[in-house]
């Protein structure tokens, strides 16, 4: 198998062939369940108050990987959402943009056309999303045409069949080629965590992603339930943390689906602040994918700063 | 970088009154002792006046409690019982959070622990021991064990309220009065407890708090028409209560000290691990008997744990006890903070090698940071006597066997940690452990129907769970 980067040398042992990774994979320490959703529960406890809150509002805001992934879609609403990236509060210019608008390929182009030269990424799902059940040849044909249509971030989706069926290898590859297919694109690996179910399957999931040359490891397409929850994310963040520990490579963390509050948007920031560490509180190094987060991220930053609530008619739904 | 806004709890929640006064035959009264002075450890400032029990303010609460046992308490029916039972858990909901910000005043422990442990683990010991009220013919004691009389009782500063109520519950429950000593350094807590035990309109005398030193506690356990006594606190004043006791036919039970092992395997969830020996040692400030004060990890993850443990515990933010974000709070007293340092010098001069968390300390107030010693032998004071404080010893070991001879090595037998993937491993090492309480990939975990004591040296006796009842019943 082929290692994506220069790795140190344990970590390039562990990928020389398949039952190398699965050794590893294996070795990995375990996950104790109660033990990681009480450790969870206690800092989703944590008092965020005042100028930290108003500063974790602003953070989350730029974290945001503002995000429409519907049959329904249109051009139209992915301009519209492409406005609201640029502006999230037309009336307080000092609001923050988000991160990056995800969509499906075929949206990329009118998204990208909006969002030239704001700054702003242009994030597409690709590799048959949601369910990533199809050949090789159409998953990479489709993050290249992503890529070619002006997608700057790819958000694959793994293949959870291989790897609940203990097929490492297979998983690991696919990763690999959609990686080099990326070309400067960056790679969110989604691991489809609601599918995975166990703590350990998350663990060994990360890690594979991360040898695979991931940029980013990703919790959920949004389509299966669960989707992004805090232990799961706790397992994730660890990964990156130990993931830089052993290599000094920074990687990054993508929470998505089910984070609808500034609330548990701020359970999130708690947890990447003190499981991974300070330099995680970054848009570069974690993001939301969400859509109806950034309106309540809006709204109480509006409360923050008016010292009232204004309700849900003073922020634009797009 | 992103710094937490301090968020405190308003301390003006606890009703803090500038003179608090025993509670003897259902009224509070002034007590003819010297008053003592209750600071906040946090801050050292003077909280309240507290009356004390002189000797015959003690007598007086025995004989309230032994007319309430004759006459109302030991007859009512344990239904009657469990419903002043249940009144006093649901008041103590009710007051939630005036009994927390007052414990961390008091106390110096954090609020997020008095919040979401001690005060809703207080309630939780009356909700299940009212259930046993009207069902002891049931425990396993025969038909209708009987209870035993007056039940003097002596709690320690650790866990004030919680301590109250794992000692009170049970009595009351089995159809015992009590008369209760809390500590000195803590008498505020158990006071508000009188006050609820007083709006639920327990019967005069079926409890009885009387705050004082030592003294008072000695007087209580010796005056002859105490019929069962409970003492929880450090080993040295346990080995002075049973030799008081030796010839009396008073019931006794003693929870003492502990020097408890947390063992972890290199097949461990490392961590979780992590967390369950933070929680273990840092948990309280390590004010706390079955505190994993000793960690014993196998050899060849030990660098591994041991480097996650001291960036885990560098996040550990120490200081203001009321702030909702604080995970260590203030050490309770002077006297113990003096020992803390006492026994941290120890371990520097005895050759182990001592890492402190850098987390900024207040300038007021009893605070220790959170230290670790690596390199620890068997034979240092730090790995045989009680710290109580935030310290943990590392030791290492090789096997299985080697781990079970270390952790048992001890005088102490309170409780143990295992932590392994393996399930037979835990069950393997459940049983060779002398602990009262062994917790596998966990630590720390209380609840009303799990029973707790210790082994040798941790005292002996049960309290929670059926086992718990026997000690207020005559059998």
């Amino acid at each position: 198998m082929a290692a994506p980067t220069t790795l140190p040398s344990a970590l390039a042992d562990a990928v020389r062939d398949e039952s190398s990774l699965r050794r590893f994979l294996h070795g990995l320490p375990g996950v104790d369940q109660v033990g990681v959703e009480q450790r969870a529960a206690g800092l989703g406890t944590r008092s965020i108050k005042k100028a930290s809150k108003l500063h974790a509002i602003d953070l989350a805001i730029s974290m945001v990987d503002l995000t429409t992934l519907e049959g329904a879609d249109t051009h139209g609403k992915v301009r519209s959402l492409a406005a609201k990236a640029k502006r999230p509060d037309p009336e307080r210019p000092d609001v923050p943009r988000v991160a990056a608008v995800c969509v499906y390929p075929d949206m990329v182009k009118t998204a990208a056309d909006e969002l030239k030269g704001t700054g702003i990424n242009v994030a597409s799902v690709a590799t048959a999303f949601p369910s990533g059940r199809s050949t090789m040849d159409i998953k990479l044909a489709d993050t290249r045409f992503a890529v070619e249509q002006g997608a700057s971030e790819v958000d694959m989706v793994i293949d959870r069949g291989a790897f609940l069926s203990g097929r490492y290898g297979q998983v690991f590859e696919e990763i690999v080629k959609i990686k080099e297919a990326c070309g400067d694109a960056h790679l969110k690996v989604i691991l489809e965590t609601g599918e995975l179910v166990t703590y350990d399957n998350v663990r060994r999931a990360s890690w594979l992603a991360l040898l695979a040359g991931g940029d980013f490891i990703k919790t959920s397409t949004g389509k299966v339930q669960p989707a992004a929850t805090l232990p799961v994310t706790h397992v994730m963040l660890q990964a990156v943390r130990d993931w830089k520990n052993q290599t000094g490579e920074l990687r990054g963390v993508k929470p998505a689906g089910g984070i609808r509050s500034t609330k548990d948007a701020i359970k999130y920031l708690v947890a990447v602040h003190e499981v991974a560490g300070p330099e995680w509180l970054d848009p570069h190094l974690f993001r939301f994918g969400a859509s109806t987060l950034l309106n309540d991220l809006l709204m109480q930053r509006r409360t923050q700063l008016d010292g009232h609530y204004s309700g849900p008619d003073y922020v634009t739904v797009d | 970088m992103w710094e937490y806004a301090p968020a405190p709890e308003s301390r003006d929640i606890a009703n803090l009154k500038p003179n608090y006064r025993m509670f003897v035959d259902g009224k509070f009264v002034e007590g003819t002792g010297e008053p003592l002075k209750t600071i906040n450890p946090a801050t050292e400032e003077v909280l309240a006046e507290v009356s004390t029990a002189s000797a015959s303010d003690v007598d007086n609460a025995v004989k309230a409690a032994r007319r309430a046992y004759d006459r109302v308490w030991s007859k009512m029916p344990g239904s009657e019982r469990a419903k002043y039972i249940y009144r006093i858990a649901r008041q103590i909901q009710e007051r939630a959070r005036e009994l927390a910000v007052l414990e961390s005043l008091d106390n110096g422990k954090p609020i997020k622990e008095s919040r979401d442990v001690d005060v809703p683990t207080a309630a939780a010991h009356f909700f299940y021991h009212a259930g046993w009220a009207d069902k002891l013919s049931y425990a396993g004691y025969g038909p209708d064990p009987k209870p035993l009389g007056v039940a003097g009782q002596v709690i320690p500063w650790n866990f004030p309220l919680l301590m109250a109520a794992w000692k009170i519950a049970p009595a009351l429950a089995c159809g015992n009065t009590v008369v209760l000593k809390p500590a000195e350094t803590t008498p505020l807590t158990a006071l508000v407890l009188a006050d609820i035990i007083q709006q639920c309109d327990l019967p005069p005398g079926v409890v009885n708090i009387i705050p004082g030193a030592g003294d008072v506690g000695a007087t209580l356990v010796e005056h002859p028409d105490v019929n069962k006594v409970a003492f929880t606190g450090s080993t040295d004043v346990g080995k002075i209560i049973q030799r008081q006791l030796a010839g009396t036919n008073k019931k006794l039970t003693l929870e003492l000290g502990g020097k408890a092992a947390n063992i972890v395997f290199d097949d461990a969830p490392l961590d979780q691990a992590v967390e369950g020996i933070v929680n273990g040692i840092f948990f309280n400030q390590g004010h706390v008997c079955c505190a994993g004060s000793r960690l014993l990890v196998q050899e060849s993850v030990a660098d591994e744990l041991l480097e996650k443990l001291q960036t885990r515990i560098q996040t550990l933010r120490v200081g203001d006890p009321l702030d909702k974000n604080t995970d260590v709070g203030a050490i309770n007293s002077g006297e113990q903070l003096a020992k803390i340092k006492e026994l941290t010098e120890s371990g520097e001069a005895e050759g182990a090698q001592r890492w402190t968390s850098s987390c900024p300390l207040p300038d007021k107030g009893f605070f220790f940071a959170p230290t670790v010693f690596s390199n620890v032998s068997q034979a240092m004071r730090i790995a045989r006597e009680e710290i109580f404080g935030p310290v943990l010893s590392v030791l290492t070991f090789r096997t299985p066997d080697e781990a079970v001879a270390k952790a048992n090595n001890t005088p102490y037998g309170l409780s143990a940690g295992v932590w392994t993937e393996k399930g037979s491993r835990i069950l393997w090492m459940a049983q060779r452990m002398r602990a009262g309480v062994v917790w596998s990939n966990t630590f720390n975990r209380f609840d009303p129907a799990a029973p707790f004591g210790g082994y040798q040296e941790s005292g002996f006796g049960r309290e929670g769970g059926r086992t718990g009842l026997e000690a207020y019943l005559d059998v």
